[in-house]
């Protein structure tokens, strides 16, 4: 599963930004956030048109053919040697992990393993790659994390996140009960089996609610979706932002305003 | 009905698990009972393997279990020569129904009216309980988990502890109701009167049976873990002792058991041993005075050997049995082991059972997982689950074009709605431009999004889509 | 074809064709060579842990401490081997001593006395093949002279280890005394009193086995 050893490039000129369909539709701020971040190490983000989706979504659902088919759309985006950042732990386990076994055996094999030697998650790449150093600019808080579990299990990023919050001088850092457990969101697990689910991001959302803090953060999208969106709809005390989003806002100065 | 053609009536529908799931999720004190224990568990667990070096032993625990898989049928063979040279009868079953019939042709032989057992998970397989039961001969559950489930009637809801899902008043309650006992909270008042009714049972019982840990196939060695003692006893005190196991428990060192042991007691409760360790090798010699005139070994095929065939699925049958993936595992402690419906429950189950089952029966298995990993992370061997869930999930599509589905009961979900859904969002998600139109129409009409989203906002709100998406503003930015 | 023709088969031609073994390296689970001071110690903290009760004594004074024990407890029957320098040792004491429990030797098959042993017998003292530091554990095989009842159905058992048969791990035990070569019919690792906790996760010991494991350390 975790890679026994990482090995972290150079910092690069450029990478290859890949935002992932959730973050294009529902979170384009948590990508302009991760883009952001990047150019202020100074690196150039180059964005390739045509991205999509990874494919994850029809790959665990076992649509196989039709997960290859959309991942395939994608192994052409990025004829240069840079690193793929993704903001997302889950979309980057499905292509660094999960890409090399669905294309065996077929003419894009060596394709698909080379892209996936390449693909980063974004915080794991601020912190282990750019060596960020973040100035904290914002209001004392107190938030939560929530790593997902493909961040955590897939990517091996869960110290990743409390590293970058740690830098932050007025953001009190609480650590949740069973901060490992998933939070039930699990792509099409959500819709198939609701009641599981739904007792899962319950208890996850209740063991946030008592560390006392109002706010929490998260690695990726479908967690924040999940968990932010059981607190709205249940007026449970606690909201959710991507980390990246949380990051780039108190340490950019203006409020957090987009370019 | 169920296609199988099991000899029990006592058949559970595994379709039904949704129904069960709910039931489970709205029982506040099953939903209690289970977090409770898996806690307690998972932190027993932690704190056992401070100081080693997991990762190591992990994947020793894993090379041993490969190399015996890679030579079976030798190890099968040296072990079944092995024993016999020991004075134990070995016999094969093809089935869960051919096992029982074995089992009851030796207590024929020797006019056995009563059976104590000890523990094992084969046996629940087989539903030996009930088929002796049908025979007319009693068969005794001496485990004391397993002694509560079968006063119950009930099955076990965990591999290792087998009545996790009752607290003590429910226990005390039907030990009250069933054996007589005063209604007590006090365990060792309980475990006492448990003593107590089971040692004339052991002492009058006709035959032993237990299951196997380990078989080893270098000295003909059974190995049995276990912290009652009911084991030792249950393969000591009877005159005859029928061991059950699945074929793949063998391995060929007894060096190899030093690791699983090491790995098997602290994965499954957090113990660095359990009390006893028990190898049986043979019955009673002529000269010693006690243990078992006859030793039989029942080798249990029941749709390992096809498990076999496939290099990806081959991994299921490296288990241990440890239970530690469903101690750690978050649908696990929500549902409860008899929501699943199967003999196996938790992760194991769900890459198991469906090979025993069919995975038309077992359809709704390896989908009740959010793929979260962590029995992946906790298991003393490294069975990579959440991967072969996925493989199911894909055998219950019916395969892919690179790989034809095999598993029995495979492509259950052709042709459904589902399938349909996934052929149009593969077409839009191939075609980038088709994408682009389609989300920055969602974005531009998103006032229309509808509110309701099955499942989804049963339990949340829906997402909400963002005015303009990260495309058109990565390309604004541009212009 | 049986059974075991058509499952032997079934292995042997596989669709996925032969499998590698894979090398198998038991390095981890080496520890540093302990002195036998420190394998006492850490036997002791061990089997401690699960509730087994270790006395350190010598070769001169263990019947004494057994008699004390044994009165503290009130056991009134003691289960001895018949030709174990054990057996032999406490037959001599009880000639000129009045301490020690009456004294039942098992020298006769089980079938004969099945219910006076489940019934009357209130412990039971055998020897040791060693013990295991790391695990806590006790190595008994059962022999022709100590039964493998001896150990199992009185609520008292008794073990006499020596210190210096202490080894560092199973692992370490079983290649010192070359288990491979030849097994016993029964062989046991026993860590601790009989035990469940199949009631809530409740601690409750003597279940099926002995209450108590007590254990002599002859330093």
């Amino acid at each position: 599963m975790v890679d026994p050893i990482k090995v972290y490039p150079a910092k690069p000129s450029k990478v290859y930004f890949y935002g992932t369909c959730l973050v294009d539709m529902f979170y384009p701020d948590a990508g302009m956030a991760g883009i952001q971040l990047l150019e202020r190490e100074g690196i150039e983000v180059i964005y390739p048109e045509d991205q999509t989706c990874c494919g994850q979504p029809a790959y665990t659902s076992g649509y196989h053919d039709e997960a290859r088919a959309v991942a395939r759309a994608q192994l052409g985006l990025f004829p240069e040697d840079w690193p793929i950042v993704v903001p997302s732990g889950s979309c980057g386990g499905m292509m660094r992990k999960h890409y090399p076994a669905l294309f065996k055996d077929t003419a894009d094999d060596v394709k698909a393993a080379e892209i996936a030697g390449r693909i980063w998650e974004l915080t794991d790449f601020l912190v282990n790659v750019c060596h960020i150093k973040l100035e904290d600019l914002g209001e004392p808080t107190t938030v939560a994390m929530h790593t997902s579990c493909s961040a955590r299990r897939e990517m091996g990023v869960a110290e990743v996140g409390p590293k970058l919050l740690g830098q932050l001088k007025n953001v009190n850092l609480v650590e949740q009960v069973r901060a490992e457990e998933c939070c039930g969101f699990g792509g099409t697990f959500a819709v198939r089996h609701p009641e599981i689910s739904g007792a899962m991001v319950s208890e996850k959302v209740d063991t946030l609610v008592n560390t006392g803090a109002r706010e929490f953060v998260t690695t990726d999208c479908g967690c924040l979706m999940n968990i932010a969106g059981y607190a709205e709809k249940n007026q449970k005390p606690v909201t959710g932002q991507h980390i990246l989003s949380f990051l780039w806002e108190r340490t950019n100065g203006d409020g957090g305003k987009h370019s | 009905m169920s296609e199988t053609t099991h000899h029990s009536a006592h058949h559970i529908d595994v379709k039904e698990f949704h129904p069960r799931a709910r039931a489970a999720i709205h029982n506040p004190q099953i939903r209690q009972n289970f977090r409770k224990a898996m806690d307690g568990l998972m932190t027993k667990r932690k704190s056992a393997f401070e100081g080693w070096d997991l990762e190591t032993l992990r994947d020793l625990g894993a090379n041993i279990r490969m190399r015996a898989l890679a030579n079976l049928p030798d190890l099968l063979e040296q072990l079944e020569q092995k024993l016999t040279e020991n004075g134990v009868t070995v016999h094969w079953a093809a089935d869960g129904d051919e096992a029982c019939e074995i089992v009851r042709d030796i207590c024929l032989a020797r006019d056995a009216k009563s059976v104590i057992k000890g523990k094992s998970m084969v046996s629940e397989e087989m539903e030996l309980n009930h088929y002796l039961e049908d025979q007319g001969i009693e068969a005794l559950e001496s485990d004391l988990g397993e002694y509560i489930v079968q006063l119950a009637e009930e099955t076990p809801s965990h591999i290792i502890m087998p009545a996790i899902h009752k607290n003590t008043t429910e226990i005390s309650q039907l030990l009250h109701d069933k054996t007589g006992t005063d209604l007590s909270n006090d365990v060792e008042y309980l475990t006492a009167n448990a003593r107590l009714q089971l040692r004339e049972k052991f002492r009058n019982a006709d035959v032993g049976i237990s299951g196997v840990n380990f078989a080893v196939a270098e000295t003909g060695t059974l190995c049995l873990v276990e912290n009652e003692g009911n084991g030792r006893m249950t393969t000591t005190v009877p005159p005859c002792h029928i061991a059950v196991t699945g074929i793949e428990k063998v391995v060929p060192k007894l060096e190899d058991v030093t690791a699983l042991l090491a790995l098997l007691t602290r994965s499954a409760t957090g113990q660095h041993i359990t009390t006893y360790f028990n190898m049986i090798s043979g019955p009673r010699k002529a000269d010693e005075l006690d243990g078992p005139e006859e030793v039989h070994l029942v080798l249990v095929d029941n749709g390992r050997s096809t498990i076999y065939q496939d290099d990806e699925l081959l991994d299921t049958l490296r288990c241990i049995r440890c239970g530690a993936c469903m101690n750690h595992c978050p649908v696990y402690t929500r549902v409860g082991g008899h929501a699943y419906g199967t003999t196996y429950p938790g992760p194991i189950g769900k890459i198991l059972m469906p090979h025993m089952v069919g995975l038309d029966e077992g359809r709704h298995l390896p989908t009740a997982s959010s793929l979260c990993g962590a029995c992946g992370e906790v298991c003393p061997v490294k069975i990579p689950i959440p991967d072969l869930l996925v493989r199911l999930r894909q055998e219950a599509v019916d395969g892919d074009k690179l790989h034809p589905a095999k598993v029995r009961g495979h492509g259950a979900k052709r042709g459904t709605v589902e399938a349909m859904i996934w052929k149009g969002w593969s077409w839009m998600h191939a075609r980038p431009g088709l994408y682009r139109l389609g989300t920055a129409l969602g974005a531009r009409f998103r006032k229309l999004q509808p509110g309701k989203l099955g499942g989804w906002t049963q339990y949340r709100t829906a997402p909400k889509l963002a005015a303009k998406t990260l495309h058109e503003r990565m390309k604004e930015r541009s212009q | 074809m049986s059974s075991r023709d058509a499952i032997l088969q079934r292995l042997r031609h596989r669709t996925g064709g032969e499998l590698t073994a894979p090398e198998c390296d038991f390095s981890v689970l080496n520890r540093p060579d302990w002195s036998t001071a420190e394998k006492l110690d850490m036997f002791e903290r061990t089997i401690e842990s699960v509730h087994g009760e270790v006395h350190r004594t010598t070769e001169s004074g263990w019947i004494d401490r057994l008699a004390e024990i044994l009165q503290t407890r009130g056991a009134q029957t003691l289960l001895i081997a018949k030709e174990h320098e054990i057996g032999k040792a406490l037959k001599n004491a009880t000639e000129n001593r009045e301490d020690l429990p009456q004294l039942l030797v098992y020298d006769e098959a089980i079938d004969s006395w099945q219910e006076t042993l489940f019934n009357d017998v209130d412990a039971g003292i055998t020897s040791t093949r060693g013990g295991i530091a790391e695990t806590g554990s006790l190595i008994l095989w059962p022999s022709v002279d100590e039964p493998r009842l001896m150990s199992l159905v009185p609520p008292i058992h008794i073990a006499v280890l020596k210190a210096s048969e202490l080894y560092t791990t199973f692992h370490d035990a079983m290649q010192s005394q070359n288990w491979a070569a030849g097994m016993p019919t029964n062989a046991l690792l026993v860590s601790g009193p009989s035990k469940t906790a199949d009631i809530e996760q409740t601690l409750a010991y003597g279940v099926h086995g002995p209450k108590e494991l007590i254990v002599l350390v002859i330093e």
